[in-house]
């Protein structure tokens, strides 16, 4: 049987110090980090929270108003357990600059920042969020232990981007490694280098032409940036990569979970099963799936079928006594066969649900799952957080 | 480049047809259904013995899919047929393939053509200039406009399944910045066309969201973009709407907490139905949040209402979708006038 994800074990255990929430988009991701997160913090945990791209409102309710890429304080959470929540919301750009400027002397990151390649690059190459995001992480976990003795945070909550595909933030910041190692890149950045000549030389046809090609489309003075922006990236990206990679290799150690987000829905599984599969590959731990937005239906003994015979049997009760008046229904028969027909329908997705996530643990036998019901509204608040943070456990 | 296409110079806003409409871009928030309701466009405007091409630009083959067909080459393909005879193609656009095709034919490459692939160039140049992508798919679907590949026959509607929301804008509009950037030459000359294309009215940009928040407010965003940069903007697609069971008076009385208690006992007691407190609590439980589901769902639809478009509402198929559920949602937008252009 496939046992219960309890996030109180692990927001209660202290070497956990990172958890990455990750899924396809729209499910939760970002919901279910804030919940753990404050409700982390509301156990007694230092907590930050990293967020991506929250709804408005909750981004509101977190304090995340003043957009400065750092984490601040968030308010109205209960201190009591002498815990504390710092949340912040990412910004790629910002982060991607403060990459550059850390990589690189004062004038060389003012002319990488000012160069229009590295301008596209930095705001929409697919994959920069994910690569900003791994590395705000790696930054956050340097500062939470820059004094050991008394760590500012000892739990950072990872939200992912909000990407099709929860495997975009493993695999993206391999994406953009192997673009930086590209054959192209490196020729056009070969002459700088002592050796460089006679690659080129190997490839000069090949060079040439496709030098003459470039300047015919994008006109000399593009061609100039390019090699600019190329030749200024490889000599910062030793430092850059080594960085990711640092990043990379702490997803995979033991202070390191991963909580799988999906909604119960097909679609959404299927891809929650893609990604628990390849966590396992790359030997990444798992903590388990969160099933979100799970229809409910409570009273006890009536199901979809049930509801459904008795409105109908009441509808023909209703029509037999009926004189036509609809004030004359006796004894509230209109408003219960009313609620007898939304409960079937209720109860028939809250049974499709079930159903699914069943499938889903069936074929997993051994992932943690745990079930989180969909609210009527949405989720906006710390007290609508805490009710999801509630289920979790 | 431009083709000899009557233009209408704003797109009208009577009951969600678009007289003069051919092409139907279709956007929205990530996973709210713009492939579906793309390809439900395309079904719905090739209803009637017409033709419709359904195009794809973000390499995610999501048009085979949905139709249950092996992946799409890089070509037109028919990939349903319509009501009275009409006929989807496909195309799914291979951005490499298309930068090759266009390089070709306005640089006549011969050498360089080997070393583009070869030394990952069309890689790089995609990938460094993000802009590049989107001149080519842009350029693409422009070319579709003027004819298809097999026949040269104009098609009657093309419909672009587009980037999402926070991408769109800068899709639809990357010609404007060439221009911009390429002060003469075929460069120049072609994203001006494509440009004068998308302004025209014969362009739409139907944006597809749901009945919640994050959706609705990357909508009135991205509506608001869109009209800052000038193009036209199409219906508002509410996709998986869920018809409230509960009667209006029912609905009222839930939102104000006073359901009846002893009534709904009573009607169950009649039904031979348990009447504990428990399933009497619990039903009321469930109406009150689907009444407070509903009051959110109309504060949503008025913030869409606000922005002075069309709405058109497709359904929520609890099935999930297949090739039938598709054809409910094409034949929902034509009840809704989406089909009916041109007739
Ligand atoms: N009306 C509907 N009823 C039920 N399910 C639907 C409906 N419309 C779409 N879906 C389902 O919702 C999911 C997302 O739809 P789709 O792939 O079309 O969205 P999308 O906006 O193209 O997503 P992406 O941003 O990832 O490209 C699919 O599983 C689809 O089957
Ligand atoms: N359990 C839930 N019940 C109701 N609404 C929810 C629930 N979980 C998430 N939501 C809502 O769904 C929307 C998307 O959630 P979000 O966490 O931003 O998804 P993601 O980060 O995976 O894209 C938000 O409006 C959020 O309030
Ligand atoms: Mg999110
Ligand atoms: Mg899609």
């Amino acid at each position: 049987m496939t046992p219960a994800l309890n996030v109180d074990a692990l927001i209660g255990d202290p070497q956990i110090r990172i958890i990455v929430c990750c899924g396809a988009g729209g499910v939760g991701k970002t919901t279910t980090a804030a919940a753990l997160g404050l409700r982390a913090a509301e156990s007694g945990r230092h907590v930050v929270v990293l967020t991506i791209d929250p709804a408005r409102r909750l981004a509101q309710s977190l304090g995340l108003t003043t957009l400065d890429n750092t984490p601040r304080p968030v308010s109205g959470i209960d201190e009591s357990g002498g815990g504390s929540l710092d949340a912040m919301m990412l910004d790629m750009k910002r982060t991607f600059d403060e990459v550059v400027e850390a990589h690189s002397t004062a004038e060389k990151a003012e002319q990488i920042l000012a160069n229009p390649f590295y301008q596209a690059v930095s705001s929409s190459f697919a994959g920069t969020q994910e690569y900003m995001a791994m590395e705000k992480l790696g930054q956050l976990r340097l500062e939470a232990d820059r004094d050991p003795d008394n760590p500012r945070w000892d739990l950072i909550v990872v939200d992912t981007p909000p990407s099709r595909s929860a495997l975009d933030f493993l695999d993206a910041p391999k994406r953009l490694g192997s673009f930086l190692d590209g054959r192209f890149i490196r020729i056009l950045t070969a002459p700088a280098k002592v050796g460089g000549r006679a690659y080129i030389k190997v490839f000069s046809v090949g060079v040439n032409a496709v030098t003459k090609t470039l300047t015919k489309v994008l006109g000399g003075q593009m061609l100039n940036d390019v090699q600019t922006f190329v030749a200024a990236l490889d000599t910062m990206f030793g430092g850059f990569r080594k960085r990711a990679d640092h990043t990379y290799a702490l997803l995979s150690d033991s202070s390191t979970t991963f909580i799988v987000v999906a909604a119960p829905e097909r679609d959404a599984l299927r891809e929650a099963a893609y990604f628990v599969d390849r966590l396992d590959e790359e030997e990444m731990p798992l903590a388990g799936l969160v099933v979100n937005r799970m229809y409910r239906v409570s009273a006890p003994g009536l199901s979809a079928a049930r509801a459904l015979g008795a409105a109908e049997e009441l509808g023909d009760l209703d029509n037999c006594g009926g004189s036509g008046d609809t004030d004359s229904d006796f004894g509230g028969t209109a408003i219960t066969i009313g609620l007898l027909r939304m409960h079937a329908v209720q109860a028939e997705i809250a049974a499709r649900h079930e159903s699914l996530a069943k499938r889903f643990a069936a074929g997993h036998p051994d992932i943690p799952l745990v079930e989180v019901p969909a609210a009527s509204g949405d989720i906006h608040d710390l007290d609508g957080l805490r009710a999801v943070g509630a289920a979790l456990a | 480049m431009v083709p000899d296409e009557v233009r209408v110079e704003d797109v009208p806003s009577d009951p969600g047809h678009w007289p003069g409409a051919r092409l139907h871009v279709v956007t929205g928030k990530g996973g709210t259904g713009k492939t579906t309701l793309a390809a439900a466009a395309a079904v719905a405007l090739a209803s009637g013995g017409r033709r419709s091409l359904l195009i794809e630009v973000e390499g995610r083959q999501g048009i085979a899919q949905l139709f249950g067909c092996p992946p799409l080459p890089y070509a037109e393909r028919r990939v349903a047929v319509a009501r009275g005879g009409g006929e989807v193609y496909a195309l799914a656009v291979d951005v490499e393939d298309a930068l090759l095709e266009y390089l070709q034919t306005v640089y006549h490459l011969g050498r360089a053509r080997w070393a583009l692939g070869r030394l990952g160039l069309l890689d790089f140049a995609t990938t460094i200039a993000p802009g590049l992508r989107d001149v080519i798919l842009t350029g693409r679907i422009c070319q579709a406009l003027q004819g298809s590949q097999s026949d040269g026959a104009r098609y009657d509607a093309v419909v672009v399944d587009a980037p999402p929301t926070g991408r769109v804008a800068r899709f639809l509009n990357v010609n404007q910045q060439v221009a911009g950037l390429a002060r003469v030459g075929p460069v120049r000359d072609q994203a001006e066309s494509i440009m004068e294309v998308l302004r025209s009215g014969q362009t739409t940009v139907h944006v597809v969201t749901l009945l919640e928040e994050m959706p609705t407010q990357e909508t009135v965003d991205v509506v608001a973009e869109l009209r800052g940069i000038g193009l036209p903007v199409g219906g508002v697609l509410i996709n998986m709407v869920r018809k409230p069971v509960l009667s209006a008076g029912d609905l009222i009385q839930a939102q104000s907490r006073q359901l009846p208690r002893a009534e709904i006992a009573t009607g169950l007691a009649a039904a031979g139905l348990p009447t504990s407190a428990a399933v009497v609590d619990a039903l009321i439980g469930e109406a009150v949040d689907a009444a407070d589901r509903v009051a959110l769902e109309a504060a949503e639809r008025a913030a869409l209402a606000s922005l002075g478009r069309p709405t058109y509402e497709l359904p929520w198929l609890a099935e999930g979708i297949d090739l039938g559920g598709l054809y409910e949602l094409a034949a929902a937008l034509t009840d809704q006038g989406l089909g009916m252009s041109g007739s």
